[in-house]
């Protein structure tokens, strides 16, 4: 793979395998009031939103490329065509979606077996949702789930309006902007007071189209005493042209109410992956976050957590890892806002074959939030003598009355432990496999167990390097 | 019996390029129990690592042939898969894999075979009823948060559930109080029933062997072996130590 792929090296050959991209309408390649207006038009946006957008993108063409990061020179927004749309409407029933996008879903191995007992599939081709079904449990709880091109015009229209993009703003940094201005599919969800979500409810981003870029919203709001998980998982087919992803997740925790977010993201080798995950969480309220970090080829993610209430609490669990080719740059926010509020960070990350892996934790404990505790561990592994592995800490405390953790620990396999697992007849290979997903159990064990059989299938491709 | 299982001749061992061992010479039969004694930093461990084939320890001459095979081409995983087996004196904490999945895998690598489930648990269950382990250990991470004599237990259970053709068993009985011997050396001689597996036990005390039949003793000193005998003469050792073979 390139170390950073030029759009002018797009051989166009590419776009008529696969899927044949049945493409309705593919806007220009870079991005014009025009184009946004465009968008606007076919997504039948509400007006508010089109001037949404407009705004969004005007902040977008004033703001600047971070540089504190990775490199993401191999981004060229002007080149990159941002929105691409199958050929088929929102499905209802399964065997209503076409067969190409299917067999796309099939490669990508996604059991059939999850589309029948899931809660909710909304599974994402290219930008747009193509299918999505609510078990009906879970919406006789009163739960609404659905595709956010249709929370816009639905019985929560209001809600989404008081909701979409207030906590992460497109003022927020360039590709915020961005999403603001382009943003499409994703989902909506609102669970009502008092209700406890007994299955995980579960969607699938996927990119497909080559240069398409990704920018699906996802806003989820519980409410007041109401439990929910909700597990997120990305995968795409390689591409040789550099791809974007630039997606934002909003969550809104209410009192004494408790979400758990999930993901597990694999993109493929080729990916910016600018990702921006935000969540505010009231009076005793709880976010879990739960967060295996794979592929792409840079990757900028730092989900944020305020707590906004008396006793709110914050966990994040992460794996990330880095191989060859790999600059990824994760970890994990936290605003002490309020009184009494905790929150604890354990973190994993793992390079390889020259692979770069970045932990960046930032604490935040203002004035007011006394008696706050917080904990943060970060533990890295590399793989050989050409990884690299960073930990960068920033603490921000502002008051007295806290109680502040932080360890990182790095560290290199041990040869004894691979001669230990050898000496029982395990393979070399298998037995470096296996110790790396030991390491990154802490992850494993919060995901439900076919997500946990993934992640682990994806640590032995990566750790064959059969991947990419 | 003449059918030798292990034949080392004329072994040397470096470990960061000094030599540990200097020509050893050993021959283990099949269905035998052997001993491997010597005060601390005679070089029992090493020859323990050698013949696993842990790569920090080099052979620097002499061969190890293991049936018919000779072991200085195989890794440590092929040497397992042909019926060697090590138990750690320090045995490594997993995190990941619990102790039944991991023994089902390294049984799976060892034979080939898919375990069949059912059959594979009832066994289990018996063997940790052996060895006085209690069924939860079985779900538990790799080692993690064992104590040393449970640890020195799982270690006896994966001999007993692998089924080695030769197993040395490195200070099993190091740091285990008089209880853990006793169920650990009961699990030795689970083992030695078969009277296919051979044993090569090494040792610096002589608690482990008061229970178990031995057929030879050796006596490692300064990385070479200086005595050797039948049973007889571990209680010579008992009575006088080691210092009489200096």
């Amino acid at each position: 793979m390139k170390e950073k792929t030029q759009v002018a090296d797009v051989n166009r050959s590419i776009y008529d395998i696969k899927n044949e991209e049945k493409d309705v309408y593919r806007v220009k390649e870079g991005l014009t009031p025009e184009i946004v207006e465009q968008i606007s038009w076919e997504k039948k946006d509400p007006d508010w939103m089109r001037e949404f957008r407009l705004k969004a993108l005007e902040i977008y063409h004033k703001m600047r490329i971070p540089e504190w990061g990775p490199s993401i020179d191999g981004l060229d927004m002007e080149q990159i065509v941002t929105y691409v749309r199958p050929n088929t409407k929102m499905q209802a029933k399964w065997s209503d979606v076409p067969e190409d996008i299917k067999r796309t879903f099939d490669l990508l191995g996604i059991p059939q077996a999850e589309k029948e007992s899931l809660a909710g599939v909304g599974a994402q081709y290219d930008s747009e949702l193509v299918y999505h079904n609510v078990r009906a449990e879970v919406a006789a709880q009163g739960v609404i789930y659905t595709d956010m091109e249709s929370a816009l015009h639905g019985e929560y229209a209001d809600m989404v309006k008081r909701h979409f993009m207030k906590l992460v703003t497109p003022g927020d940094h360039k590709f915020a902007a961005l999403h603001g201005a382009v943003w499409s599919g994703g989902s909506f969800v609102y669970v009502p007071p008092g209700v406890k979500v007994d299955i995980p409810l579960q969607s699938y981003f996927r990119l497909n189209a080559p240069g398409a870029g990704q920018f699906e919203h996802t806003l989820i709001i519980v409410d007041e005493g109401a439990d929910l998980h909700f597990i997120e998982g990305c995968s795409a087919p390689k591409y040789n042209v550099a791809n974007l992803h630039a997606g934002c997740v909003e969550l809104f925790v209410g009192k004494n109410a408790r979400l758990r977010y999930s993901t597990i993201e694999n993109w493929s080798k080729n990916m910016y992956n600018l990702n921006t995950k935000r969540a505010k969480v009231e009076a005793g309220g709880r976010i879990e976050w739960v967060s295996g970090s794979f592929g792409s080829h840079v990757s900028y993610l730092y989900p944020m957590s305020i707590l906004n209430g008396n006793g709110a609490r914050a966990e994040f669990t992460g794996v990330t890892f880095a191989g060859k080719g790999q600059n990824l740059d994760t970890g994990a926010k936290i605003v002490h806002a309020a009184p009494n509020t905790s929150s604890y960070m354990n973190t994993r990350s793992i390079s390889k074959d020259g692979g770069v892996s970045t932990f960046r934790s930032s604490v935040t404990v203002l004035p007011k939030a006394k008696h706050s505790k917080s904990a943060v561990s970060c533990q890295s592994l590399m793989l050989d003598r050409v990884s690299r592995s960073d930990t960068i800490p920033a603490m921000d405390i502002r008051t007295r009355d806290a109680d502040i953790g932080h360890e990182a620990k790095i560290g290199r396999i041990s040869d004894e432990a691979v001669f230990y697992l050898m000496s029982r007849g395990i393979p070399e290979d298998e037995a470096r496999a296996m110790i790396v997903s030991g390491f990154a159990d802490n992850v494993s064990k919060e995901l439900p167990v076919e997500y946990a059989v993934e992640m682990n299938n994806l640590i032995r491709l990566e750790m064959k390097g059969s991947i990419g | 019996m003449a059918e030798e299982v292990l034949q080392v001749t004329n072994l040397s061992v470096e470990v960061e390029k000094k030599e540990i061992l200097h020509g050893i010479n050993l021959e283990i039969g099949r269905g035998e129990t052997h001993v491997l004694m010597g005060p601390n930093g005679a070089g029992k461990s090493t020859l323990g690592y050698a013949l696993m084939g842990n790569p920090a320890y080099e052979v620097t001459g002499g061969q190890i042939l293991f049936g018919e095979k000779n072991l200085a081409e195989l890794s440590a995983s092929e040497r397992a898969k042909e019926g060697l087996f090590l138990s750690f004196q320090n045995p490594l904490e997993v995190p990941g894999i619990s102790l039944s999945n991991f023994i089902r895998s390294a049984r799976e690598q060892r034979t080939g075979e898919r375990v069949r489930l059912w059959d594979f648990r009832k066994e289990l269950e018996s063997k940790m009823e052996l060895l006085q382990m209690d069924y939860s250990y079985a779900k538990r991470d790799l080692n993690v948060g064992f104590s040393g004599g449970e640890k020195k237990k799982a270690e006896i259970l994966q001999m007993l559930m692998m089924k080695p053709q030769l197993a040395i068993l490195d200070e099993t009985d190091s740091g285990l109080d008089v209880d853990a011997v006793r169920t650990v050396s009961r699990g030795v001689e689970e083992y030695q029933k078969d009277k296919d597996g051979s044993l090569l036990i090494i040792t610096h005390s002589t608690r482990i062997l008061e229970a178990l039949h031995v057929d030879m003793t050796h006596v490692l000193m300064n990385g070479r072996i200086v005595a050797e005998g039948d049973a007889t003469l571990i209680s010579q050792i008992n009575e006088n130590g080691f210092e009489q073979f200096e």
